[in-house]
This record gives structure tokens, C-alpha cells and sequence, in this order.
């Protein structure tokens, strides 16, 4: 059994997510690597943002 | 009918091996990338997209069992229902899990929690890559 913490979950969820979005989504492989980089500066981008709001309503 | 009008392509769509796109059976890459992450992609030859969809999926999957996420058996409920259909999406992976006796302890970490989820979005990534395949087989996508 592994027991990553929450960001690491995130980053895995967001990188194997990335690749599969770029190649599916996009037809080139300079897309396909332009945009799986930006799903996955999205996916961890977002996860930060929101973890800081939920932490300055928790306060 | 076949929707036509000037400018567009009124033929057959033909894909990189000038080969008809509507030979055979065009759900096949549909049905074995299903089944197996990357094979849709493999049965067409497209052995680098393949691969790393194969990895992708896989990995994930595995990092869901690894964190002791559940596969989803029942669907007693919509939430399981829905699980369940994600689960499915995973093709032959979901079923040997199944069959090895995977995932069936009951959540009580949230690590557990995260692997269960994995395990769904991993099955919902190999729907879209199958998918992909088929419209690489049409000539819908090149």
C-alpha cells in the first residue's frame, strides 16, 4: 500500500490526466506537448488556488 | 445520404496510407482500445500515442489499487451507479481486478478515498482514448 500526500496525489491525477487530454485533444505533437503542459499547469494551478480560498474560509 | 457541397470533400475520407477510412470493421479500434488502454492506438499503428496512453491509464489505475481505492461491484445507488460506469471504462483492467479480488476493502483513509477516484478517472481516460482511436480509424482526426 502507498500513502502519497494530498499534493502528490495531484500532481500524479494531473500529470496522467495531462497526456491523455494532449494526445486526445490536439493533433500535432507540438499541440498535443503544448497543451498537456497546459492542462497540467491548469490542474495543479487550480488545486493551489482553491486550497488557499478553502484555507481563508476555514480562518 | 452523404452531405455534400463545394469546397468539401464529397469521396471517402482517406487516412495518411491513402488506405479508405471505411474498409473493415471501424469500431474495431473503438472496441480493443476499450479493452486494452493504447490499443486502439497500437491496432492502428500509432505506437508513441499508444504508449504513452497505455502508461498513463495503467499507471493510474495502479496507483488507485495501490492506495487501497475500491472498485466499484454494486450499483445500489446513483453514486455507485456512476462509479460503476467509470470502473467499466477501464475495459479488461476493471474485470481482472475484479477477478483477482482487487479493491474490495471499505474506504477508511483519504488516501483509499483518492485511489478510488483514480481508479474512475482512469476508466473514464480510456473511454476518451478509445474514442480517439475510433476517429483516428474514421479519418475524423489525423
Amino acid at each position: 500500500m502507498i500513502s502519497p500526500s494530498h499534493f502528490a496525489s495531484v500532481v500524479l491525477f494531473a500529470l496522467f490526466a495531462s497526456v491523455v487530454f494532449g494526445i486526445t485533444q490536439r493533433e500535432t505533437p507540438q499541440r498535443m506537448f503544448r497543451y498537456g503542459i497546459y492542462c497540467f499547469a491548469l490542474f495543479v494551478g487550480s488545486a493551489i488556488v482553491l486550497s488557499w480560498v478553502m484555507y481563508a474560509i476555514a480562518r | 445520404m452523404r452531405y455534400s457541397q463545394k469546397g468539401m470533400a464529397a469521396t471517402e475520407n482517406k487516412n495518411a496510407s491513402g488506405k479508405s477510412t471505411t474498409e473493415g470493421f471501424v469500431y474495431l479500434p473503438l472496441i480493443v482500445g476499450w479493452l486494452v488502454p493504447g490499443g486502439g492506438h497500437f491496432l492502428l499503428r500509432k505506437w508513441g500515442r499508444g504508449a504513452l496512453l497505455a502508461i498513463s491509464i495503467l499507471s493510474m489505475f495502479a496507483l488507485g489499487l495501490a492506495m487501497q481505492g475500491r472498485l466499484y461491484a454494486n450499483a445500489h445507488d446513483i453514486l455507485e451507479m456512476l462509479g460503476l460506469a467509470g470502473d467499466l471504462g477501464s475495459g479488461l483492467l476493471y474485470f481482472v481486478g475484479r477477478a483477482l479480488g482487487l479493491g474490495t476493502e471499505s474506504v477508511q483513509l483519504t488516501t483509499a478515498d483518492y485511489g478510488t477516484r483514480f481508479i474512475v478517472v482512469a476508466g473514464l481516460l480510456n473511454v476518451i482514448a478509445a474514442v480517439d482511436a475510433h476517429n483516428l480509424r474514421t479519418g475524423r482526426k489525423a
